[in-house]
């Protein structure tokens, strides 16, 4: 869990910020908040799949549970433990 | 009839909602023609204000330009006040084709399509040609209208962050697989006053075998030698495979907009663009006044050159004085406060100076992004940017941000 959390943190602040003096929680709204647009969602969700090589269905992956990296991780551990 | 009061109230507290959160948009009457100097009713009911406008996209001052207005009597004699119907039904005369044929000929694409304006262009072009198989890649940063246009088409969409070539580089290989590929940019970009990078994304776009769409909406008519657009400034002219543009900023401020641009993708949108099939023609009037525009602005950079001495006198007047702005040089020229409170009181300051100005916040911008956006015109004098400049700088020192950082500006304001 804590090396998932690690990671993808690092990837959405990577990828989304623009703006090194921003700070990023586990918690923090990523779409809600303005971070994280929809349409960007894809290469998230493009990443997690292949990094944690599983098939996040379209009905699972909604912006809701894309909207922290906590509820990202609850997500990808599910998918990863029915592996 | 469903309105109950159970309705009415939903509505009320999501208005309240809006009120309370300190967005609620309020229009300004203005009494006069479009100008430098407008007299403007504000708030409602109160006496006219003259004041010096500073927010329009009347960038090339031919809003109100005599011969254009005469053009629009003329053609409201000979091709009538409506059509009332679309273009292909019966809506189509020879001066709307005359327009594709100028609007091709200026931007030096291979054909045009008018649409009743451009948030029309751009809501219809994606949706008319890309299908399931393709991929579009936008900047993070583009018009509103633009993302509506992805979010009617089928087609899988990723972003790159704004102007940001190496990300564009890495989401054009991510997504090589994809049957079309377009990667889709402001010209130059409304609310920031930046220009895109079209010659290094020609260039990526060439590599990945991906189309380019610029909308050039606060371009066309003025950047560039000759005014021809971002295209020209960045000399990539023929290189853009979609262009779309309004006819209601810089070239004339009426209405109506078009795509431009390689001719089996204009072609699509005349046979299958929603806004191009479903809405009607641009009215003949508004048509006439756009080819007096071209006229006007074909080989007589005069407007266009003055609109650049502007800009330049009034973004060193400002960086000098010490405000923080966004880089760029174009005629937008955003005055970066960050808090959206201090946007509104700025403006409203400003408006008791006699300048209109207006503060922008979230979400029209990115959070801790709020500003002042100034437009430069044409059809300002140095008087008025003076004038303006003033203004600025007394307000400036009033909420003591003259010389001061944007990290100074917010432990002072916060966020
Ligand atoms: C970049 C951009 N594209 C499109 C539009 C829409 O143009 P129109 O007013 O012709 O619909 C605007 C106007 O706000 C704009 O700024």
């Amino acid at each position: 869990m804590e090396e998932y959390r690690k990671v993808i943190l690092e990837y959405v602040i990577e990828e989304y910020l623009e703006d090194e003096d921003e700070e990023l929680e586990y918690d923090s709204p990523l779409i809600s908040g303005g971070i994280v647009d929809s349409f960007s969602m894809v290469s998230l969700k493009r990443f997690l799949e292949t990094k944690y090589k599983i098939n996040l269905p379209d009905d699972r992956a909604t912006e809701e549970t894309f909207d922290t990296v906590n509820s990202i991780v609850e997500l990808v551990t599910e998918f990863v433990n029915k592996k | 009839m469903g309105y109950s009061d159970k309705v009415r109230n939903v509505l009320q507290n999501e208005l309240q909602g809006i009120e309370d959160a300190g967005i609620f948009k309020k229009e300004r009457f203005i009494h006069s023609l479009q100008a430098a100097d407008i007299e403007v009713e504000f708030p409602l009911g109160s006496s006219l204000k003259k004041v010096i406008n500073m927010c329009s996209n009347n960038y090339l001052g031919l809003s109100s330009h005599q011969e254009v207005i005469k053009a629009a009597h003329d053609g409201l004699n000979h091709r009538g006040y409506g059509m009332s119907s679309v273009r292909f039904i019966c809506g189509t005369q020879d001066i709307h084709r005359e327009l594709e044929n100028r609007v091709t000929e200026f931007l030096g694409t291979e054909d045009t399509i008018l649409f009743p304006s451009c948030m029309d262009a751009n809501t219809g072009v994606f949706e008319a040609f890309m299908t399931k198989e393709d991929v579009m890649i936008s900047d993070r940063l583009v018009h509103a209208s633009i993302i509506d246009g992805i979010r009617l088409s089928p087609a899988l969409r990723d972003t790159f962050k704004h102007s940001n070539m190496k990300h564009l580089e890495s989401k054009l290989q991510l997504h090589a697989d994809r049957r079309l590929k377009v990667v889709i940019t402001d010209g130059v970009f409304s609310m920031d006053g930046d220009t895109a990078k079209l010659d290094e994304m020609v260039a990526l776009c060439e590599k990945y075998d991906a189309m380019l769409f610029v909308d050039d909406s606060h371009s066309s008519g003025f950047i560039g030698k000759t005014g021809r657009g971002t295209h020209e400034k960045y000399n990539v002219i023929g290189k853009i495979d979609i262009i779309t543009t309004t006819f209601g900023k810089a070239l004339g401020g009426a209405s109506g907009g078009c795509v431009s641009g390689r001719k089996e993708i204009v072609e699509m949108c005349r046979q299958k663009a929603r806004p191009y099939l479903f809405s009607n023609t641009m009215a003949p009037v508004v048509v006439s006044g756009v080819l007096k525009v071209f006229d006007l602005i074909r080989g007589n950079t005069e407007r266009r050159d003055k609109l650049e001495e502007n800009a330049n006198f009034w973004r060193k007047g400002l960086s000098d004085a010490g405000f923080v702005l966004k880089d760029g040089d174009t005629p937008i020229v955003p005055v970066m406060l960050f808090n959206a409170k201090l946007a509104q009181d700025f403006s409203r300051d400003l408006y008791d100076e006699g300048i209109y100005a207006i503060g922008f916040f979230f979400p029209v911008v990115p959070k801790a992004q709020a500003r002042i956006r100034t437009q430069i015109s044409a059809g300002h004098e140095i008087h008025h940017l003076e004038k303006a400049l003033k203004a600025f700088i007394k307000i400036g020192k009033k909420y003591n941000i003259l010389g001061k950082t944007k990290k100074e500006i917010i432990a002072m304001y916060g966020r």
